[in-house]
């Protein structure tokens, strides 16, 4: 059982975490770096950042004195995809374990429901109270918004949970009020300190984090859906051939 | 009845069986998203740093 709830999540988070690291070569990284030369004090030097010629080994920037990091170029993405896919399986894993306890069964058709669902949970919810943030921008304490941040995820995921199993009024309304509850409780403001992120690179990277949200979790819902029916038709398909 | 399939497979499950299946992913889950999403810890932090932010996850 366990098996094939693992391997399910494996294959659904390899599927999910490799479109979400394409998408984000192409349209948010770009965006981080650009908004990294804004950020305060150890700004590069354009010239050096903009060449990715630097196959000597030479460490062109390090940015703490002494805090290691990725470099930038191959090392800088290949850490990203890993953590892509770690964090997919970690989304992956979750859905999963609340499809088993709640006894919910994510299929292909409707894996589309699971992913807009996670999607609301895990991108929307969050970011109406802390909409998605640049590196160079002032934000508030990072404690205080994770716990919002996790807050938000859980309630309005329970929320979805309680809505598709028990479908009855009160059910809805339970739902309703747990969607609303993260935003009555006010979320960190961040301090109105001046940054030099221009307001459109900002919009844009919100567009983009949301847009990302939604693809990954679609193929995360997707995927997950379309290797369960086929282990789901192979376990059906084991005893007619031979005993396992 | 395009369900059929998974109606044959998930019932076969008892109670026990499930509640652990769902528990050990549950605690997996969470601890490939805490390492990846929250931990502070910079060596995760600046790893993961690009994927924070794309995910909307709280980062510096």
């Amino acid at each position: 059982m366990f098996r094939n709830l693992f391997v399910a999540a494996v294959l659904a988070a390899l599927c999910a975490g490799l479109v979400t690291s394409a998408f984000q070569a192409w349209r948010v990284t770009p965006l981080i770096f650009a908004a990294e030369s804004f950020e305060g004090g150890e700004a590069h030097s354009h010239g050096d950042d903009a060449a990715h010629s630097h196959e000597a080994g030479t460490p062109v920037h390090s940015h703490g004195d002494d805090e290691w990091m990725p470099q930038d170029g191959f090392e800088r993405t290949a850490y990203t995809v890993l953590a892509n896919l770690l964090m997919a399986a970690g989304y992956a894993l979750v859905l999963g374990a609340v499809s088993v306890l709640f006894n919910l069964p994510i299929t292909f058709n409707n894996g589309l429901l699971w992913g807009l669902g996670a999607f609301a949970a895990f991108s929307l919810a969050p970011a109406l109270g802390l909409p998605p943030g640049m590196p160079g921008m002032p934000v508030a304490d990072t404690l205080a918004r994770q716990l919002w941040w996790a807050g938000a995820a859980v309630s309005t995921g329970a929320a979805l949970v309680i809505a598709a199993k028990f479908r009855a009024g009160w059910a809805l309304a339970v739902a309703a009020a747990l969607i609303i509850l993260p935003h009555l409780i006010a979320a960190p403001v961040a301090p109105d300190e001046p940054t030099g992120v221009p307001p459109r690179m900002t919009a844009e990277f919100v567009s983009a984090v949301l847009f990302n949200g939604a693809l990954f979790f679609t193929v995360l819902g997707l995927a997950f859906g379309w290797v369960n029916d086929r282990l789901a038709a192979r376990s059906v398909a084991i005893p007619e051939g031979a005993p396992a | 009845m395009n369900t059929t399939a998974v109606s044959t497979s998930i019932p076969s499950l008892t109670l026990s069986q499930r509640l652990i299946a769902g528990a050990l992913a549950l605690m997996l889950g969470l601890v490939l998203l805490v390492g990846t999403g929250f931990a502070g810890d910079y060596r995760l932090h600046n790893g993961a740093h690009d994927t924070r932010h794309a995910m909307g996850f709280p980062c510096h």
